[in-house]
């Protein structure tokens, strides 16, 4: 079977690019782009600042979205991890097939699987719990994640020597503690740079959520293109600008991972 | 045949369970046609983005500075944006500059470049983005006393190249590759947001029509998890069918 670590190998990560360039490359094809807009109308660029608070609003909403998808996934793929690692046999195959279930599953599938077939609402002791799309969503994204993370948390601990578990063993410690007081403590550093280029992932994904109607950022991009007359040449300029969005967004946190890869890397 | 579609038709008047891209012969067509499409989509994009990441790994070594950096901008543009804006962003912004073309069949004006065609090229240049930084990696983990002592019997430097670094290289990355392959056929269903009627979207349009949202889900989970398995294996078997004694991680097994 092909391993989550396997993909986010510290080598694997080693971007030594330079942000300007890309930005001023973004820009490039947005100003190309604001030349062949016709002089009757408003410029590209009066459009885009125009617009822009709605599309940072929905910008944030994304963001949003990603950061609470996150949350749910670690909180719910930590456990998922102990149990693909536990010694009861039957539980860690359950978690494996969890896991891998939940890794495999394509996200946008995940996703119309939540939106589609989730309540709109639930009804807990004549309490109305409101479910919005958007929080179906968040479900949604969160499956994957933590499918994600409970791997990430499996190979970390796979990662420590087996000389820091005898080690324990031999003083006295049982399974349990070992696990809690000696393991975990020194995986976070191994899961750190890992767990991070999921967020980057989990963010990127957050925009196909306008696919099933949430009213996120390319949502509202595709609304400021009606609003301005649905014209065709706008489109380039409003897209590159959602992309710059998302790019200002995830390369400082690419680079800080690339740092803290290199920095807690295992020397051989 | 027709014995199993009658016995789910009535597995559905018996159950309420409608799988109607088994029994009805529409709806199954399209089924089929869009399981097709999305093999194809993989396929495809598959070997682009394999020859974008041997490209850009042999581009990312180039003397000049200006081509290693338009490299690296390459990279960082298309890991740190989403693919759904990348699609759009292609399909919407750049097909419409375009000039539109007498198409042969129909004899009207159509686009120059297909929804199938801009989904075939963003997603091979954003899985390409990847493979660069693997197949790069790749080569940097080739032990530098195998290139000194291929140089040392008189190997010229392309020879050392396609003889002794790529084949070497290819198997230190083998692992991430298929990692990122796999992300990769299940990325192609974003082709689905620019119409083209793969897999996904034609179990949209089944559920649309025949309002069995809950049956098509399970079975579009079901298929994917059944393509990405199919790769996974035939991914394992490469590996195992490419592996030198003594060497790498695996090569003592």
């Amino acid at each position: 079977m092909l391993r989550f670590s396997d993909a986010f190998a510290p080598s694997a990560v080693r971007v030594t690019s330079r942000a300007a360039l890309a930005v001023s490359a973004l820009v490039f094809v947005g100003s190309s782009a604001m030349a062949a807009a016709g002089s009757a109308h408003d410029s590209v660029l009066t459009i885009l600042i125009r617009w822009a608070p709605l599309l940072l609003s929905g910008f944030l909403f994304n963001l949003l979205i990603s950061v609470l998808s996150m949350a749910v996934g670690t909180l719910a793929g930590i456990p998922l991890g102990m149990m693909q690692l536990s010694s009861l046999r039957p539980l860690a195959r359950l978690g494996y097939y969890l896991t891998q279930f939940f890794r495999n599953a394509p996200w946008l599938v995940l996703l119309f699987i939540c939106v589609m077939l989730l309540p709109f609402e639930f009804r807990v002791a004549g309490l109305r719990i409101p479910f919005p799309d958007w929080v179906k969503a968040v479900v949604g994204f969160s499956l994957p994640a933590m499918a994600n993370v409970s791997e990430i948390l499996r190979g970390a601990v796979l990662s420590v020597p087996t000389g820091q578990w005898e080690s324990a063993e031999s003083l006295g410690f049982n399974r349990r503690q070992t696990m809690f007081q000696i393991i975990l403590p020194q995986c976070i550093k191994r899961m750190l740079p890992p767990w991070m280029n999921l967020y980057s992932l989990i963010t990127m994904s957050t925009v196909t959520a306008s696919v099933v109607g949430v009213s996120e950022m390319l949502t509202m991009t595709a609304q400021v293109h009606a609003a301005e007359g649905s014209r065709p040449e706008l489109l380039a300029p409003l897209y590159s600008f959602a992309m710059l969005c998302f790019f200002v967004y995830a390369y400082p946190i690419g680079k800080w991972t690339e740092y803290l890869e290199r920095k807690y890397q295992v020397k051989d | 045949m027709q014995v199993i579609y009658d016995w789910f038709l009535a597995f559905y008047e018996r159950t309420g369970i409608n799988l109607s891209f088994i029994y009805d012969n529409f709806d199954r067509a399209r089924i089929i046609k869009g399981f097709w499409l999305t093999i194809e989509l993989s396929v495809i994009t598959i070997a682009l983005s394999i020859v974008v990441g041997v490209i850009g790994a042999w581009l990312k070594g180039a003397r000049s500075g200006w081509v290693r950096h338009s490299v690296d901008a390459f990279i960082s543009i298309f890991r740190n944006t989403p693919p759904l804006v990348q699609i759009y962003f292609f399909y919407f912004g750049l097909g419409f500059m375009l000039p539109r073309v007498m198409d042969p069949i129909s004899g009207t004006m159509a686009p120059m470049v297909t929804n199938f065609q801009w989904a075939v090229l963003s997603l091979s240049l954003f899985a390409g983005a990847f493979n660069i930084e693997i197949f790069r990696s790749g080569m940097e983990a080739v032990p530098r006393a195998m290139v000194e002592a291929a140089d040392s019997l008189g190997y010229t430097r392309s020879q050392i190249y396609w003889h002794v670094v790529l084949p070497l290289a290819f198997r230190n990355c083998l692992p991430a590759l298929g990692n990122n392959l796999v992300n990769l056929v299940k990325t192609t269903n974003l082709a689905y947001a620019i119409a083209v009627p793969e897999m996904m979207y034609a179990a949209k349009q089944i559920w649309s029509d025949s309002s069995n949202v809950r049956e098509m889900m399970i079975f579009l989970l079901f298929a994917y998890v059944f393509l990405v398995a199919i790769l996974v294996y035939g991914l394992n078997w490469l590996e195992r069918a490419l592996r030198i004694p003594g060497y790498g991680q695996m090569g003592g097994r």
